[in-house]
């Protein structure tokens, strides 16, 4: 094969009828075809329609990301489904609730160290904070070995959605 | 009735199960296989009381699934099924996993417990959508009346569009004896599911210009072509012969291309012909259309038909550089893409190389000269190649004689790849196999399937002694209806095809594959209101293919053949097409197979 065997991550997004089965046509397309998962998260974005948005993060050889591609436009209920790391520049979010329990210095740390990474304190106690963060997932996870240290005690994270940038618009 | 009052005037009220039956029949069913049950009981009801669909009852709910195939495959409709829930849901998977691999309409309607029940455990419950999700190519559970019959037509819709499969429609009880409105199928479109059956006008220029530069090309047709009706099987002959190319067909595929006709090298793949293979490797440029690159075909991939520029033409677009990476991808409909080539292909003034064409061939008769599949029938042992070829041969005197088609199902297994290496199929629709799946047991219910959508044609199934007896049950769905189904056993005593590997690649060790304490299959035929004969010595074959052929009811012929034979040409599992293995002489070459060839099935 003349194709590369390099193994790349892909940001896909998914736009499906909203109806009862579909995330589990989706999810048992990856586990079923053996390809990874590495975030998945789902949401209706177009109430009217009926329309919900998948972003799944996967890796794999371009020959693998084809395929999976081509199957899941396939399924019944898949309106469209867009590669955003191929095309174009895109953005991607997470979101995180972090709580960290200790007091005194490490507390103090813990909460300068949020202010430094735009994080906010969404809830407080004095032997508690719960941080909420928005960011790529690397920023959430070097924000979250930083606090490590400081008596990280539960993370949260939502999976990442994604976006392309400028005016090109993934709709059905 | 302010509900009712709303409804447009083409819109009824009736029960659910009314409109189960209103919607078969405006999408044109004829027949449905089934079994009752307890959830079904309101559609059974409904049934009785109309004549327009005719039931078949079936023994077991795999075989209904398998007798709906052998009638969608054979007439080009979508098959139908009818189970209950619960076991005759589960039971019915086989079947559906079968169709899947294979793209065959159907529409399997299951019985659900009542909605409110849905969860709790039910008796008879089962999660059948769940079951049933990798199982189908869609599924539906049908919680809401007025969901009832767009979800109807839409399984249809589904069922025969794009890639052919089974659909599932899950349908809880109260549904069923509940009113729901009635609406014809809807004329929009689809909301999410359009195929793309028109192919792009450029990848054909590019697929042409590949072929009419190509000094050693093939044509590689499979399953899709008969997918798309006999009219793509007429463009496939039409293409073949204007441009002189060499055309090899798949299992699924044989009878897209006459067999009888000379430009037609046999079956490819594991037991496919030397021809066909070593064409496959040598060729330069390949024209797949609707066919998969299975790994029974392909062989190792990484030494598949080096250096040739692939074109590739399938519906389904995820079948395309699945396994093997193509040069010309085309996306579309067989029927369409065939007749958007020929048209290119008349409309490009560029010459063929006839010269280089001909030295082509050429060389392709020099593999044709090694007769891979010739065998010795001497003595009284019956071989089973020469049981396949007589009765091929004699159903075609018959043809000839009286104009009567012969339909042909077949289990699975050594007797399964001798039929197709045999008998010569020169119209598509006649050949009912288990391909993807292989499923054993396929071929008794299929066959039934094919009887009942062909009353009056041949119907055989070419069986061995171990697959039938997992559908053996069906006896009785051929005494129901007098279907006169020929079960044509090559009975060898043994699960052949795992004997040959056993014997081939574990040492002879022949675990588990003998079959012990057989039933006389004589008396089983009996018993079953059919007739039973037997063949044991090579001088009584053709009479009893004669006495089978003219018996007016079902007939099982117990073939006694050579115990010990092999299934040849064989590519050894990780070999490549040029390493095959023409016949026992030659067995010594599994020798060399690989622990990473052994792992493959």
């Amino acid at each position: 094969m003349s194709q590369s065997m390099e193994q790349r991550a892909a940001t896909i997004a998914v736009l499906v009828e909203n109806e009862a089965g579909v995330l589990a046509r989706v999810i048992g397309l990856f586990s079923g075809r053996g390809y990874n998962i590495e975030s998945l998260t789902v949401a209706p974005v177009d109430a009217d329609r009926r329309i919900s948005r998948i972003t799944v993060v996967t890796s794999g050889t371009e020959m693998i990301i084809d395929q999976i591609k081509a199957q899941l436009d396939r399924l019944v209920p898949v309106h469209k489904v867009s590669d955003l790391s191929m095309e174009g520049p895109h953005l991607t979010r997470e979101l995180a609730l972090i709580k960290v329990v200790g007091r005194g210095e490490g507390r103090m740390e813990a909460l300068r160290l949020a202010d430094a990474f735009r994080a906010r304190v969404v809830d407080a106690t004095p032997e508690s904070a719960v941080f909420e963060m928005t960011g790529s997932s690397d920023k959430i996870e070097a924000f979250c070995a930083l606090m490590q240290p400081l008596g990280l005690a539960e993370v949260s994270r939502t999976g990442v959605v994604a976006i392309a940038r400028g005016a090109r618009s993934l709709t059905v | 009735m302010s509900a009712i009052a709303t409804l447009s005037p083409e819109t009824r009220i009736m029960t659910g199960a009314e409109v189960v039956l209103q919607a078969l029949k405006d999408q044109g069913v004829e027949v449905i296989f089934g079994y009752p049950g307890g959830a079904v009981l309101p559609i059974y009801d409904a049934l009785f009381q109309q004549n327009a669909i005719r039931h078949i009852l079936v023994r077991h709910e795999q075989a209904a699934v398998h007798a709906a195939e052998g009638y969608a495959r054979s007439t080009g409709k979508v098959g139908c099924v009818l189970v209950t829930s619960g076991p005759g849901a589960t039971n019915a998977v086989t079947g559906l996993v079968d169709a899947l691999m294979d793209s065959i309409p159907i529409v399997c309607l299951t019985g659900q417990v009542p909605t409110h029940l849905i969860g709790n455990d039910a008796f008879q419950e089962a999660d059948t959508t769940g079951i049933t999700r990798p199982a189908t190519k869609h599924n539906y559970l049908v919680k809401r009346p007025g969901d009832l019959a767009r979800v109807m037509h839409e399984a249809f819709y589904v069922a025969r569009s794009g890639r052919p499969g089974p659909v599932v429609v899950d349908l809880p009880k109260d549904i069923l004896i509940g009113k729901a409105p009635y609406q014809e199928a809807d004329r929009a479109e689809h909301r999410s599911y359009r195929p793309v059956t028109e192919p792009d006008p450029r990848r054909i220029g590019e697929a042409v210009a590949a072929m009419k530069r190509s000094h050693r090309p093939i044509v590689y047709a499979g399953g899709g072509v008969i997918n798309a009706g006999p009219e793509a099987s007429r463009l496939l002959a039409e293409f073949v012969r204007m441009t002189g190319f060499p055309c090899t067909n798949t299992l699924m595929g044989l009878g897209a291309y006459p067999a009888s006709d000379p430009q037609f090298l046999g079956m490819l793949g594991m037991h496919g012909t030397y021809e066909a293979n070593m064409a496959m490797h040598g060729c330069d440029v390949m024209f797949n259309i609707g066919a998969r690159f299975d790994d029974r075909v392909t062989g190792r991939l990484n030494a598949f038909s080096p250096g040739s520029t692939k074109i590739h033409a399938d519906i389904d677009p995820s079948s395309i550089n699945k396994n093997v990476r193509v040069d010309v991808p085309i996306v579309g409909d067989a029927g369409a893409v065939l007749r958007a080539i020929i048209a290119a292909w008349k409309a490009d003034d560029t010459q063929q190389d006839r010269k280089a064409l001909a030295g082509w061939w050429r060389q392709i008769e020099t593999w044709r000269g090694k007769h891979c599949l010739s065998y010795v029938q001497q003595g009284k042992i019956i071989k089973p190649q020469h049981a396949v070829k007589r009765l091929f041969e004699i159903t075609q005197e018959l043809r000839a004689a009286s104009g009567k088609e012969t339909f042909i199902t077949t289990e699975v297994g050594q007797h399964q790849m001798w039929a197709a290496q045999y008998f010569g199929f020169d119209a598509p629709n006649r050949w009912m196999t288990s391909g993807g799946l292989g499923t054993m047991g396929y071929g008794l219910p299929a066959a039934a399937g094919v009887q009942i959508a062909y009353p009056d044609a041949l119907v055989i199934d070419i069986a061995g002694e171990a697959s039938i007896l997992m559908n053996i049950q069906e006896m009785g769905t051929l005494a129901q209806y007098r279907l006169p189904v020929k079960i044509f056993i090559l009975n060898n005593e043994y699960m052949g095809m795992v004997r040959q590997w056993q014997e081939l690649l574990h040492g002879s060790r022949y675990s588990e594959s003998y079959s012990e304490a057989l039933p006389d299959f004589v008396k089983l035929a009996e018993s079953f209101h059919a007739v039973g004969m037997r063949a044991t010595e090579a001088d009584q074959l053709d009479d009893v293919i004669h006495a089978m052929i003219a018996s007016p009811k079902a007939v099982i012929a117990d073939i006694c053949v050579a115990k010990d034979e092999n299934c040849f040409p064989m590519i050894p599992s990780g070999a490549a097409h040029n390493e095959m293995i023409l016949g026992p002489g030659q067995a010594g070459g599994v020798a060399g197979v690989t622990d990473e060839g052994k792992v493959l099935v």
